[in-house]
């Protein structure tokens, strides 16, 4: 585990990890309104604050905001949930490995954003195809880490947990599922990631709203200010989603050493 | 009617018990009948009268499992077997020590007793009856302690209790981690503890079902030497409080002795030495116990001063 800071420095801690984008953003705004970067070429901050501000007011920004979201976590959902019960069907039962793992390795090596033109030729520009695109994406991940996570789980707990009479119900709710769940935290982690990725990708190329509608719409009339904008937003939406993942990690891995905050929830007194 | 059936069994096997204090054994098949009712998961007769009651928690100690194994084999696979034809009869209430070298069976041995591996030949018997497959009376301790680290430390310690009701487990656990003077760390992750707490928490959690067999698999190995002193004595007294059957795998035979009611060694996957320790308890190491350790050690290490000898004639040519 890595230490904390000591000394003067621990005041400042929490502050640290945005220094560095402050300062980008100040030097870019000083080299923009100076003259440095062309407007052509790249607008400058307080350009997009005020695009932001303007596209709030409108209402598309929300809107767009609302339903990337949307198809974002309904494609997560299906596709993690599919993914989690392969996972654990395969890891513990040898029959559904033996049929499943195969074909599921071989989808998985195709890369799912080749499917793009089939999806379009499918579901059309709506949100069907984005779903699947985004449920395809982050089946792999989870379904993977869940196994790995199952097959991991130390042999000796679970030997130790027949030798105490839990049954089978018993013996994956209490042994084999809290030995998973690191992995499948990492899964989730890495998933949410894809989850943006295909969500961006496949609305940039075919939509008719979303975040990715609006920068290719903006790219169309060169309101560049609107395309810096929706690139920022996806910088902060991928920051949201892996704080939510952090945040699971810590409530749900709390006894693990290099997640819990403190050691032991003693009682007061 | 199956119960009388086991205690007819049982009295046959003749029940040699620990008496609560740790005084001289005695025999007494009708107690030792009398506490077949208090084994957990058999409904007890409710006490009529006071005496009555204070009559059963006497004998509830008496409570031992015997174990009896008939030319028993074991192999992997195709490999060698691991044990050949192996006897060995061990009464209720008693404290067998298993010595041996490393690779003679010794913890194969221990989880055929426990049931994780079923015998490729020959015949177990638990209470003189034919056992196959894990028994709920019997509780295993391990070289690591294995607690799940997600559980703190009280809820592993009430998963050795499971079958009761949430309240009454969780009164049990915190009674055996009172007993293995754990009691402030309950609420505590397992990961901050030390090797010696691990294993003093598995102790509770392996003690908190009342078991009436208690299988150690070299749980001290680990644990530095005023640890292992510790545990030593708290594994002992609460083997005298309690009365069940253990059997301790072990390779340090210091240890063997200072607990054992009898130490068996293991050799080639057969029973080489049967030795009765006969020490008063709580044992001291004087020269009776050193007589015992090195009994032991002598037959122990045989083969190899035979086998020291002929390099040494060898280097000298």
């Amino acid at each position: 585990m890595r230490g904390t800071f000591a000394g003067p420095f621990r005041r400042f801690e929490p502050v640290l990890p945005w220094i560095l984008p402050v300062l980008v953003i100040a030097v870019w705004q000083l080299l923009g309104s100076l003259g440095f970067i062309s407007n052509r070429v790249m607008s400058t901050p307080v350009q997009v604050a005020e695009a932001a501000v303007r596209l709030t007011l409108s209402g598309e920004l929300p809107h767009s905001l609302a339903v990337s979201t949307w198809r974002a976590l309904t494609g997560f959902v299906i596709g993690g949930s599919i993914g989690f019960v392969f996972g654990l069907l395969n890891g513990v039962a040898r029959l559904a490995e033996k049929l499943t793992d195969s074909s599921i390795q071989m989808i998985r090596n195709i890369p799912h954003l080749a499917m793009i033109p089939l999806v379009i030729v499918w579901f059309g520009i709506g949100d069907e195809g984005k779903v699947f695109l985004v449920a395809l994406g982050v089946l792999f991940p989870i379904y993977l880490n869940t196994l790995h996570g199952i097959r991991s789980v130390d042999p000796g707990l679970i030997e130790m947990g027949r030798v105490y009479g839990l049954g089978r119900g018993a013996l994956y709710r209490k042994v084999i599922l809290p030995g998973a769940l690191p992995s499948i935290l990492v899964g989730l982690r890495y998933a949410l990631g894809i989850m943006w990725l295909t969500l961006i990708v496949a609305e940039t190329i075919s939509s008719k709203d979303g975040i990715g509608y609006m920068a290719m719409n903006a790219r169309e009339f060169f309101q560049l200010d609107v395309v810096v904008l929706c690139i920022l937003l996806y910088a902060l939406l991928g920051k949201a989603s892996d704080l939510m993942a952090k945040g699971l990690e810590r409530s749900w891995l709390n006894w693990h050493p290099h997640f819990g905050r403190q050691s032991a929830k003693r009682p007061a007194a | 009617m199956a119960s009388a059936f086991r205690q007819a069994k049982r009295e046959a096997a003749g029940g040699l018990m620990v008496g609560p204090a740790g005084e001289p054994r005695t025999e007494t098949p009708d107690k030792a009948g009398f506490s077949r009712q208090e084994t957990p998961g058999r409904p007890a007769v409710g006490p009529r009268t006071e005496e009555e009651a204070d009559e059963r928690e006497r004998v509830k100690n008496f409570r031992g499992l015997s174990v009896t194994l008939r030319r028993v084999t074991k192999r992997f696979g195709d490999g060698p077997a691991v044990l050949s034809g192996l006897d060995l009869a061990i009464r209720a209430g008693q404290f067998v020590a298993i010595v041996g070298r490393s690779g003679c069976g010794k913890s194969t041995l221990l989880r055929l007793i426990a049931g994780l591996e079923a015998p490729s030949g020959g015949e177990l018997l638990r209470d003189g009856r034919p056992a196959a497959g894990l028994d709920p009376y019997t509780r295993v301790m391990f070289q690591d302690a294995r607690l799940l680290p997600w559980l703190t430390v009280e809820d592993n310690v009430t998963l050795g209790a499971h079958g009761l009701g949430k309240r009454e487990a969780k009164e049990k656990a915190r009674e055996a981690l009172r007993l293995v003077g754990l009691e402030e760390r309950a609420r505590d992750w397992p990961s901050v503890l030390s090797g010696g707490q691990k294993q003093r928490v598995a102790l509770a959690r392996a003690l908190v079902g009342n078991p009436r067999l208690l299988l150690l698999d070299e749980p001290l190995g680990a644990l530095d030497a005023l640890t292992r002193i510790e545990m030593q004595r708290l594994i002992e007294r609460l083997w005298l409080k309690q009365g069940f059957t253990a059997l301790l795998v072990t390779h340090d035979v210091g240890e063997a002795v200072a607990l054992a009611d009898r130490v068996v060694l293991i050799e080639r996957g057969a029973v080489a030495l049967d030795l009765e320790i006969t020490l008063a308890r709580p044992r001291v190491k004087d020269t009776g116990f050193a007589h015992f350790e090195n009994r032991i050690l002598d037959r122990v290490l045989e083969p190899d001063d035979r086998a020291g000898a002929r390099s040494e004639t060898a280097y000298d040519i």
